[in-house]
């Protein structure tokens, strides 16, 4: 190979020169992105990625950009946090989240497969850049695009929380809304594609966006000591992140830095958009797609790209999915915040309550390391918690008011707490 | 009557260049059959071995996915304007085919089966 990285079919093996393409001329299926593991066995040590950035880019050589490539946006290596209360809640022992609710720049796990998309639509020359998104991935490419000086263009369902519109908008994007759901506007992403010469980072450059992904699992490996969890639980939309961090392990495991393991995998949906979930647990072989109809919008996938392989990967792995209500979403997100601080949108809600469920049907033995992934910030989509606190009256700012205060208040709690008051 | 169909891009090497074609097929089947009639050279390539359509090709009516209106049973009317379009995914070779054995040959790990769950995998060996 040319590079260290090429395109190659997934089903008839036909190989591309690396190019803004996604899909097999010969036989209509998916490209990959093939990258070259000899050739990084040398340069991908843990001591030389111990040595780069505080990043993603730390994993730069198992990535499809460019040697000399220049990042300039400092996205991923978000913190794996011990999880104990939140455990300690739902049964478990040995929980972490991997937080990619505080992810660089955009507050999601989009900002890791942009920074890579992008990379390569700039290699590739577009000068304009643009995706169908359900929102994460409309903050990723607008911020990510303003910063590298390329035009955008967001095409996103128009009834998209207004928070994620706002904060594509403020980047400068052009942001087209469409009257469909995201599966509607995916397509129409496919016919633009086809006609203008612009970089759809989940279209024409799929390939290479799909492998910024593999950075969640590589971090995760890294910031356990260089070891691989029990489990993990990924939510899933597309069914791309949790394919790619069964990648990353593999990779891992194929360069020696860790020890080889089979670690299962575990899909988060909302039952209102769960295509993926259904066929999990109906054992089937193919994706019937949903119309979807959840307040978690950023995984309302009804026609899941990769999520034959999910399938397969989660069966494989000997994982399971399993799909939650939308009020199991609201309250996970609560007790998410409550438990250990981290405020996650919906998708994290998904993947919480999910965990719980898990450990709840003993998929998951308490004493397993597991790590849940929290893909999104919940100041995303804070209108599902519109009404969820009561506001108490303003009181003056004298000591005796608070002082009366506190005591209305703990004769609530106390009116709550009822027959369980006992001490 | 007559339904409008449009191809995707990656159709053109097998279709001259053509995009669009005027149908008085009936149903999805005469559809496929109509195609496949209309541009001899795309046959091979719409089927599998065992004959299936490929399953990473959509079809669309009216920006509704036809598996929503009944498959193969649904009834085209006039004046339908019907999408085809490849579906986008990542992935890469199951072991059983030939650049699945070739990457095996060559590289010595499978990054496959991460993605095509296949039994038996062999990664990192």
């Amino acid at each position: 190979m040319a590079a260290a990285y090429e395109l190659r079919c997934r089903e008839c093996g036909k190989r591309y020169e690396n190019a803004p393409l996604s899909i097999c001329d010969e036989c209509f299926s998916p490209l990959e992105v093939v990258v070259d593991l000899e050739a990084a066995r040398h340069t991908f040590t843990r001591e030389t990625i111990a040595a780069g950035p505080s990043s993603m880019w730390r994993y730069q050589a198992l990535l499809p950009v460019p040697d000399d490539y220049v990042p300039t946006t400092p996205a991923g290596w978000t913190p794996l946090l011990r999880a104990p209360r939140l455990a300690e809640r739902i049964g478990a022992r040995n929980l972490w989240i991997k937080n990619d609710a505080v992810c660089l720049p955009t507050l999601s796990f989009k900002d890791r497969v942009v920074a890579v998309a992008l990379a390569n639509a700039q290699t590739f020359g577009f000068d304009t850049v643009g995706c169908s998104s359900t929102g994460n991935l409309a903050n990723a490419v607008a911020a990510q695009a303003a910063r590298l000086g390329l035009k955008s263009y967001i095409l996103v369902p128009a009834d998209l929380e207004a928070a994620k519109i706002l904060n594509t908008q403020v980047y400068g994007a052009t942001l087209v809304r469409i009257n469909g759901n995201y599966d509607h506007v995916n397509r129409l992403c496919s016919q633009i594609a086809d006609r203008y010469n612009w970089g759809f980072v989940n279209v024409n450059l799929r390939p290479y966006y799909a492998e910024g992904s593999k950075t969640v699992g590589f971090e995760i490996a890294e910031q356990l000591g260089w070891r691989l969890p029990d489990n993990v639980v990924v939510p899933m939309a597309g069914g791309s992140l949790i394919v790619k961090i069964r990648k990353a392990f593999k990779e891992l495991i194929a360069l020696g830095l860790v020890e080889e393991k089979e670690v299962r995998f575990f899909g988060a949906q909302a039952t209102g958009c769960s295509p993926i979930s259904t066929a999990v647990k109906n054992g089937a072989d193919t994706i019937e797609p949903q119309r979807p109809a959840t307040i978690a919008r950023s995984l309302a996938i009804g026609n899941p790209a990769d999520g034959i392989y999910a399938t397969r990967a989660i069966r494989e792995s000997r994982g399971w999915a399993e799909d939650v209500s939308d009020v199991e979403i609201v309250s996970a997100i609560q007790e998410l915040a409550e438990t250990e601080g981290v405020f996650t949108e919906t998708a994290g809600g998904v993947t919480t309550a999910v965990t719980a469920r898990l450990y709840a049907h003993g998929r998951i033995h308490p004493d397993e390391l597991t790590v849940a992934c929290i893909t999104g910030n919940g100041l995303k989509t804070t209108d599902v918690l519109q009404g969820a606190y009561e506001q108490h009256a303003a009181i003056r700012p004298r000591l005796g008011d608070f002082e009366t205060y506190l005591a209305e208040r703990n004769e609530e709690s106390e009116l709550e707490l009822g027959g369980a008051y006992v001490s | 009557m007559s339904v409008r169909v449009l191809l995707p891009g990656a159709f053109q090497k097998h279709t001259n260049g053509t995009r669009e074609i005027q149908s008085s097929a009936g149903n999805l089947p005469a559809l496929i059959t109509e195609i496949e009639t209309t541009f001899p050279a795309l046959k091979t390539h719409l089927r599998d071995e065992s004959g299936q359509v490929r399953k990473f090709i959509n079809f669309y009516v009216n920006e509704e996915d036809i598996r929503f209106l009944g498959n193969e049973k649904y009834a085209f009317q006039d004046g339908d304007e019907v999408l085809v379009i490849p579906s986008i995914a990542g992935g890469c070779a199951p072991r059983d085919t030939p650049f699945g054995q070739m990457q095996m040959q060559n590289w010595g790990v499978c990054s496959c089966c991460s993605y095509c769950g296949q039994e038996e995998c062999i990664c990192g060996d």
